[in-house]
């Protein structure tokens, strides 16, 4: 009995605490994969970080769009937030925010080699997008609006 | 009629693109009259000595710009009697960036003790003409018969996250190289920054 009361102890208090997911932390080399999938779908990659108000602002709708587009659009978030962040900026973020879309997070200082990987274009200012599929990829340094980014994917999705 | 509407239009279009494209390594490269946080205005011609300049786009409120702060200040002390004096430019809307405005930065700046002059380019017409697209953004200038001249545009070094791990100085590396009156090896280098707020 009193070892059923303990096992019931143990039980309320390890089930009820909510499974906090743990950062999915990356260098360079570790994401590459991620921005070369050979499967039928389009991949939609945003690079993007807490204390980027712009990228912020457009999140909800990469959201929107791996919602609506469920079968056919993988929407991939790579966060750049800083590191000595991670515990106080982007884990509360994520949990207030309880996205959809997988986040996965970039932490590789040797930018000037790894930028110019993603896309020769890119200077480095986030937010910027990539959208692929196994024929063909497009890299977008701008902001969207939902339109814009549906009009965008549909090209891939003719 | 119609036809010089729509070539005078395409040639404002193409000027405007072309100055989005900002400048490359070689360029020479635009004056400016902008305040500073004492509230004088300050062009470059007024740096009578100075054999070049420290340009860089940064400002208070974008954490990449904050890392980089007292690296910023090192280089000013280190090569402002060089000859290469800092001069920081804020490029930001501060009706987006409140946080950015003058007396924001003119306290940042007391609280850091920056020695360089800290610039508002409350227009928003400079950071354009330099092709500025982010914060930290760096512009190294050569003065050259009265012009200033391209001669690296990038990051300060290679690791935002720790001074004391950095492999490469990129901004120290091409002063040096033009004090020497050498050619500066890596004039081009990429890093994340926070883009410009307009």
């Amino acid at each position: 009995m009193r070892f059923f009361k303990y096992f019931i102890f143990v039980f309320l208090v390890f089930g009820c605490i909510p499974h906090q997911k743990e950062l999915e932390v990356y260098d360079f080399q570790g994401i590459d994969s991620f921005l070369h999938q050979k499967d039928s779908k389009v991949h939609v990659v945003n690079f993007w970080a807490t204390w980027c108000a712009p990228c912020v602002k457009e999140l909800p709708y990469f959201e929107q769009l791996q919602e609506n587009f469920e079968k056919d659009v993988e929407v991939l978030l790579i966060s750049l937030d800083f590191p000595n962040q991670y515990e106080t900026k982007l884990k509360p973020f994520l949990k207030k925010k309880q996205l959809k879309s997988k986040v996965i997070v970039l932490d590789d200082v040797n930018m000037n080699t790894w930028i110019p990987q993603i896309d020769s274009k890119w200077d480095g200012a986030i937010p910027v997008t990539l959208i692929y599929n196994k024929n063909k990829r497009q890299f977008y340094p701008q902001s969207f609006t939902y339109d814009e980014l549906v009009n965008e994917v549909q090209k891939f999705l003719n | 009629m119609k036809n010089l509407k729509l070539l005078l239009f395409s040639l404002l279009m193409t000027t405007t693109l072309l100055a989005q494209k900002g400048y490359d390594i070689g360029d020479v490269a635009t004056d400016f009259k902008l305040e500073n946080i004492d509230g004088n205005f300050i062009s470059l011609s007024d740096f009578t000595q100075a054999k070049g300049f420290i340009l860089i786009f940064t400002c208070n409120t974008c954490p990449y710009a904050v890392a980089y702060e007292d690296r910023i200040e090192a280089l000013n002390k280190k090569y402002a009697s060089k000859g290469y004096p800092v001069v920081a430019i804020m490029p930001n809307d501060i009706s987006i960036k409140p946080g950015d405005s003058l007396a924001a930065m003119k306290k940042r700046a007391t609280e850091k003790g920056f020695t360089f002059p800290y610039v508002i380019d409350r227009e928003q017409s400079i950071f354009p003409q330099y092709g500025a697209t982010k914060t930290p953004h760096v512009y190294i200038l050569e003065k050259e018969n009265n012009t200033n001249i391209v001669r690296y545009i990038g990051a300060i070094d290679d690791n935002y996250k720790d001074a004391s791990m950095v492999k490469t100085k990129y901004v120290e590396n091409a002063v040096d190289a033009l004090l020497n009156s050498k050619e500066v090896s890596i004039s081009k280098t990429k890093a994340i920054g926070c883009s410009i707020k307009i």
